[in-house]
């Protein structure tokens, strides 16, 4: 070997190892992270005990972001003679699936009923850890979510992003209508009523006195209008507030033994209509409606200019359809 | 003789050499002349020759387009774009650079405020900007950017799961306010299916692509020229400056298969003002 070659010899060496060590470097350097992105998400689901037998897993007051997961909505469980029974489902696959645990252990029973209060995608997207035949919900909201399932699954996987990893929906297989289901110990009184959605279940359990008011109530935090009848939902609140009840817990918000959460939710309501019809009257546009003040009772509410200007975007198209006096045609 | 006009010639040539180096340069800095985006958008120059040609282009934050924060319904953006703070606007075009069909409308205000508040599609997330065309030749832009998730543009309009569609195409509602600084502030909604050719379904484009208002004696106040990125059901608010007199506005609209539409809106003095509330 003649000195040049040894040389180049060497240099090839060199160069391979650098690469070597660089490839090295670089996955020592990659592969934590990589381990942390891959981690598998996890929700931190808190049953609160309630009373004998009843439980809340509180959402957080938040607007779905791929920080919570879309953990976002209350959910109840019940223990009772006949197994566990869960009010909705949560916003994923993996909640189900830490729901279902949850229930199990805290019951030490099996899954005997899943109701489904409303279509909306932070209540339903559970599903599929628990058995279809036991997922119980009201004909439209079974309709509705035939409907609306894949636009709110891809709405789901573009706000809450890998928590949604694997969901799909899973449609209820036994439909209910008013009345009551007896589970033993609990006899659960269904009523099924309208105005946040098309469908909006309440249950009232007989033997404690809760009254589970579904989205058609929210507490501390703004109503949400995507699907509502604004009508309809202050018809369900009035007959919400005729139920004598010993507690009642919201959609979303803390569980209370006040009517706090009926008349926020009126309120709410109302003002809402209030600031969007009186921009409507005086010839404002969507983007002018929105950037109105709201009244300062809703300082407190979470999310309150968050929800109103995606109530200005629900409520108005239909105004401007139902209120523009007609001024003409095809000529 | 000879060496004189030789000389002359000469400097002649370097004269048309410096004057044709002059115009080099001042061609250079023309292209120039378009400032960087500060939404940066990959588009930006290319939209900015087809949009703007050789013309001055100013960045000005008195033109102003708004948006919401949030966008559930990509089919039906909510948009106002407002040079109000301009004297001298001779055109106002609406596009949005990252749509398959960027241009979304223009605005003529001949007796009327540089002033248009619409919804439009949107495919994805993008800039959208309004620029005005002023009196000097000059372009002035205002951008905000759109945070939308996508399918606006593709997704079929709503109307075609309407059996009836064709029954109300063309039914026009709208409504007047005289405001307190002599305008009428006027909304008006024209029933169209405003099918941009892209959907899925293969249905073809079919849009409005003209809304002329009126005077009663026939006089051109603000003309509107639609695209197919405008939504559904067009429902805009313009301000034009009635006559002295005039009572009503009169709205002459076509859609792109040569159907034409007539509305008026009346416009009393008596009709409800703004009742001195002013609207930024």
């Amino acid at each position: 070997m003649t000195r040049k070659s040894a040389v180049a010899s060497a240099s090839r060496v060199t160069r391979r190892t650098t690469l070597q060590m660089l490839a090295g470097t670089a996955a020592g350097a990659l592969l934590p992270a990589f381990h942390v992105d891959a981690a598998p998400l996890k929700y931190e689901l808190r049953p609160q005990k309630l009373d004998d037998g009843i439980w809340l897993i509180a959402g957080a007051q938040e607007a779905i972001t791929a920080t919570n997961g879309g953990a976002i909505a209350n959910v109840v469980i019940f223990d009772t003679t006949a197994g566990a029974v869960i009010v909705d489902t949560g916003p994923s696959k993996r909640y189900g699936e830490q729901l279902s645990a949850v229930a199990r252990e805290l019951t030490g029973k099996d899954i005997a009923r899943v109701y489904l209060t409303h279509i909306h995608p932070d209540h339903v997207f559970g599903n599929q850890a628990f058995d279809p035949v036991t997922i119980a919900a009201t004909a439209e909201v079974a309709k509705g979510l035939k409907e609306m399932g894949e636009g709110y699954a891809d709405a789901m996987y573009r706000t809450a992003g890998d928590w949604m990893r694997g969901t799909e929906l899973v449609l209820p297989k036994t439909t209910i209508k008013s009345g009551v289901e007896d589970f033993g110990n609990r006899r659960i009184r269904m009523l099924a009523m309208r105005g946040h959605t098309d469908s909006d279940l309440v249950l009232f359990d007989e033997r404690s006195g809760f009254l589970i008011a579904s989205d058609l109530v929210f507490i501390d935090r703004a109503p949400t209008t995507p699907n509502a009848n604004l009508e309809h939902w202050r018809i369900a609140l009035a007959n919400l507030g005729g139920i004598p009840h010993r507690r009642l817990i919201p959609g979303h918000g803390p569980a209370e033994d006040s009517a706090r959460g009926i008349e926020d939710t009126r309120n709410w309501l109302g003002t809402v209509e209030d600031v969007i019809r009186s921009a409507f009257e005086k010839g404002l546009d969507v983007t002018e409606a929105i950037a109105l003040p709201l009244p300062a009772w809703t300082d407190r509410i979470k999310l309150a200019r968050y929800e109103y200007e995606r109530s200005v975007m629900h409520l108005y198209p239909k105004l401007e359809a139902e209120k523009l006096p007609n001024v003409g045609k095809r000529s | 003789m000879q060496r004189r006009t030789t000389t002359r010639s000469l400097h002649l040539a370097i004269l048309a050499f410096l004057i044709g180096a002059g115009a080099v340069a001042a061609a250079e800095s023309e292209r120039h002349l378009v400032p960087d985006d500060p939404l940066q958008s990959p588009l930006w120059h290319d939209l900015a020759t087809k949009f703007f040609g050789n013309q001055k282009v100013v960045l000005d934050q008195r033109i102003k387009v708004i948006v919401p924060s949030i966008i559930e319904n990509q089919a039906q953006v909510p948009v106002t774009a407002d040079a109000r703070g301009l004297d001298g606007v001779v055109k106002m075009i609406v596009f949005a650079d990252l749509n398959p069909i960027q241009h979304v409308l223009t605005l003529t205000p001949r007796q009327a405020a540089p002033y248009v508040s619409f919804r439009m599609k949107a495919e994805q997330g993008t800039p959208v900007r309004a620029a005005a065309l002023m009196t000097d030749g000059t372009w002035r832009v205002g951008s905000v950017y759109l945070d939308a998730a996508g399918g606006g543009c593709s997704a079929p309009a709503m109307a075609r799961k309407d059996a009836d569609w064709s029954q109300t195409v063309g039914l026009a509602q709208g409504r007047a306010w005289r405001q307190p600084d002599g305008l009428s502030r006027i909304r008006l909604r024209v029933r169209h299916p405003m099918d941009t050719g892209l959907a899925k379904d293969n249905t073809p484009a079919f849009f409005i692509e003209k809304l002329d208002m009126r005077s009663s004696k026939g006089e051109g106040l603000a003309s509107l020229e639609l695209f197919e990125p405008v939504s559904e059901d067009p429902t805009l608010t313009v301000m034009v400056k009635l006559p002295k007199g005039d009572a009503s506005l009169n709205v002459e609209g076509r859609d792109n298969n040569g159907t034409t539409y007539r509305s008026t809106i009346p416009a009393a003095f008596d009709q409800s003002s703004l009742g001195g509330v002013s609207i930024q």
